[in-house]
């Protein structure tokens, strides 16, 4: 018994000294910020006020924090890590039944969320949640072509989702053309710009490849601002035509979608007909993901990723491959912006700054790149997460009226990336696996092909598509 | 050329800033080959340290001695920016060492976004402007009704940052740390079994180019009087650029690069337009990167297989 007491004593002795160095780190980082308040006076000059109780409060939290984590957490990780992996079978068997759940969540999502919150609350969830979490699902899926399966990061995405949507709105604003028309030529100007742009970065690499990237994307931003006889520089193009349901409008009219299907106009149609269209193009991009990985096209991409050196030696192009993956993202950009820019009927250069770029890369890199379903759920994650603080209303009844949880979603987000790629760095899903491997057995990917007696295995063994 | 004259003297003040923050990327570049993302943003922070401090100072102690205020300013903001440095690398990036490549880059995008937010939160949205002061200038020249003036903000800003350089090339060149931290940069695992301490190296090394990030934000703070929590990004980007173009890992080439990216900005905005000032700097990067991508004074990359 005594043994056990004092290993418990010195174990909150060690955990309270760890609470103490925390606690004085974290006195030290919040004390000029957090300690003082700078705010204009009615002189409008800048003065001070103190923050003591919640420099205090904070402190206290995090060294609070540490201390748990130091006398229970800690230990109970590391007891965990001595017992032996299970194997990864139920795992597998999990995600064959993830894929279709989701999906059907996805088709009856509308549906469930009108009967459950009635029609005014409906319009919040499927446009706020639904359409908002589906376009980033798109951009994700597109950017993960780049990123996932060819491995050149660009932080610069949000360029070509910026020119979709221009394109769009400018074209039609102009020369009155419809959504189906311009969807394909938005996809196609974002694809010739991927290939513009995509041309003079081939020879970087890695890191060097992700600032040009960046570049671009703010030298494109920057000409959207000051370009204004074209694009109207911050003041945006506004008056965007929606989309038609194949060229019936959804307004009020006698010709407008509630009045053709003898329904009574609401709003909710054009809200639902929108979630499905995205919903549609997302899934486009994703089956095409899923079948290009098949083609030579997409393992010379896998290859490209795995080791250029070696692909270059092996005789594959290079230049074409990169250039493609570039192309490819680009247009899926393309149509989501051009979605994007239907949806809103207004776009200005302030929807696509860096932030949302990063925002995009994070989401492929947290979902684990080159896995469809792990960027979906980070998407779900990271812009449902971030959404749903604007819901938290009653948080005011506890910090009081001035809270406003709004101005916390980027602080989270950036601190879930963080805490995200600390604890996986590899990503939520980490299956990097080549969707073609030399010798392969029991990847998740492959199907068992049944041996025939006598004959020596094929060297390459390929999934049966 | 009482303008151009005029523009070199503006444009090396700002280029000494751009300098100062491009030593912290090629510095943590060369020694773990990580492109610093949220450099940008601690030098912004660094700043509204140097903001609390100075009103701390002036308003609250009542020190008014420009000279004595500003070294305290500059000790203050040093020092707890260095904390803050310190404190992400060993939260956000130490253990994505040795990782796969992508992931302490995302880490510090990461960063970078929470920073900003956390200033942005903490210390409201608005744009922070202090008094004017310490605004006596010296005319060197005059001609065509247009003064060429020096301002004793600039002879500052210029002695400051020549000073501290010239104390942190002494450290890099001459001390053991120094010596420990081109070792790192040359070989992580040999100077680990040499007996050099790498985690310590790594941190000292995050230390300083915090601390030359805190000088940098307080001179940017002095200089033009104002701080917004978004200041963090384009200055960040510039002094990457500007390390990239002296040649990324060269301490050299990043003083270098600064002056050149500060004066090609200040020339550009005086003879062509201030709309597309930040455009140049992007086009240069860019440019930089596909056609000289070992920089001016760096050594080219080799491949290896």
């Amino acid at each position: 018994m005594a043994p056990e007491a004092s290993g418990l004593a010195s174990r909150v002795v060690g955990a309270l000294r760890q609470a103490a160095i925390t606690g004085l780190i974290a006195f030290g980082l919040l004390l000029p910020l957090i300690g003082f308040n700078t705010v204009q006076n009615i002189r409008n000059e800048l003065v001070l006020e103190t923050r003591w109780p919640l420099l205090a409060a904070l402190v206290a939290i995090i060294a609070g924090g540490r201390f748990l984590h130091a006398l229970l957490i800690a230990p109970w990780l590391a007891r965990r890590a001595l017992r032996p992996r299970p194997e990864h079978a139920p795992r597998v068997r999990f995600a064959r039944w993830l894929v279709p759940f989701v999906l059907g969540f996805a088709i009856v999502y509308p549906p469930l969320a009108l009967s459950i919150t009635g029609v005014q609350g409906a319009v919040k969830w499927i446009d706020n949640f639904g359409v908002q979490i589906l376009i980033y699902v798109m951009l994700g899926w597109g950017l993960n072509i780049v990123v996932g399966l060819a491995g050149l990061l660009d932080l610069g995405y949000v360029a070509f989702y910026a020119v979709g949507a221009y394109s769009y709105a400018l074209l039609a604003n102009s020369f009155g053309l419809s959504f189906w028309i311009l969807l394909p030529v938005a996809g196609c100007l974002a694809a010739f710009w991927g290939i513009l742009l995509g041309f003079p970065v081939l020879r970087l690499r890695g890191d060097y490849l992700a600032i040009v990237t960046l570049a671009f994307g703010e030298i494109i931003r920057l000409i959207l601002i000051n370009w204004v006889p074209v694009t109207n520089g911050y003041a945006g193009v506004s008056g965007i035509p929606r989309p038609t349901f194949f060229g019936i409008p959804f307004n009020a009219s006698d010709e407008g979608f509630a009045a053709r299907f003898g329904l009574e106009f609401s709003p909710i149609y054009r809200t639902i007909f929108l979630y499905y269209l995205i919903l549609a193009l997302a899934l486009v991009t994703a089956a095409m993901t899923v079948r290009l990985r098949q083609l030579p096209i997409g393992r010379a991409w896998e290859a490209l990723r795995e080791d250029e050196i070696a692909c270059r030696s092996l005789g594959i192009n290079t230049t074409n491959t990169k250039l493609t993956a570039f192309a490819m993202g680009a247009m899926f950009a393309g149509f989501a912006g051009s979605f994007f820019a239907a949806r809103q009927g207004f776009i200005s250069p302030e929807s696509f700054t860096f932030m949302e770029s990063a925002v995009i890369v994070a989401i492929v890199v947290l979902g684990g790149m080159g896995s469809l379903i792990g960027v979906a759920i980070a998407a779900v994650i990271m812009i449902g997460g971030t959404e749903i603080m604007r819901e938290l209303d009653f948080l005011k009844a506890i910090f009081g009226n001035d809270f406003d949880p709004n101005q916390y979603r980027m602080l989270l987000f950036g601190f879930a990336m963080v805490l995200i790629m600390v604890w996986r760095p590899r990503g939520l899903i980490a299956t990097r696996e080549p969707s073609t491997l030399l010798h392969a057995h029991h990847g998740p990917l492959l199907r068992r092909e049944p041996q025939s007696n006598g004959t020596q295995p094929s060297l390459v063994r390929e999934r049966q598509g | 050329m009482e303008v151009f004259t005029q523009q070199l003297i503006n444009g090396i003040t700002l280029g000494s800033i751009y300098g100062l923050i491009a030593i912290g990327y090629t510095m943590v570049f060369g020694i773990i080959g990580m492109v610093n993302f949220a450099h940008g943003d601690v030098f912004m922070v660094s700043a509204f340290i140097a903001l609390v401090t100075l009103l701390l100072v002036t308003t609250w102690l009542g020190i008014g001695s420009f000279v004595v205020a500003l070294l305290i300013v500059l000790i203050v903001a040093m020092l707890f920016t260095s904390l803050v440095n310190w404190a992400i690398e060993r939260v956000a990036y130490r253990p994505l060492r040795g990782s796969f490549r992508l992931a302490p880059l995302i880490s510090a995008i990461g960063m970078s976004i929470f920073l900003s937010n956390f200033v942005q939160v903490a210390q409201g949205p608005r744009v922070k402007s202090i008094p004017p002061f310490f605004n006596e200038v010296i005319v060197l020249m005059s001609g065509n009704g247009y003064d060429v003036a020096v301002s004793y903000k600039q002879i500052v800003v210029w002695i400051v940052t020549a000073a501290l350089l010239l104390v942190f090339w002494f450290v890099v060149t001459k001390t053991a740390l120094g010596r420990a931290q081109r070792a790192c940069e040359q070989d992580q695992k040999m100077a680990a079994l040499l007996g050099i301490d790498v985690d310590r190296t790594v941190s000292v090394t995050f230390v300083i180019a915090a601390a030359l990030a805190a000088v940098a934000g307080t001179m940017y703070l002095m200089y033009y009087g104002v701080v917004s929590f978004a200041d963090g990004f384009v200055p960040g980007v510039k002094a990457f650029t500007a390390a990239v173009l002296g040649g990324i890992g060269s301490l050299p080439g990043a003083v270098l690069g600064g002056l050149l990216i500060g004066l090609i900005e200040t020339m550009w905005s005086a003879y062509f337009s201030t709309d597309y000032k930040d455009v140049a700097a992007f086009s240069i990067l860019a440019i930089t990167m596909i056609f000289l991508p070992q920089g001016i004074l760096g050594r080219p990359d080799v491949e290896k297989v």
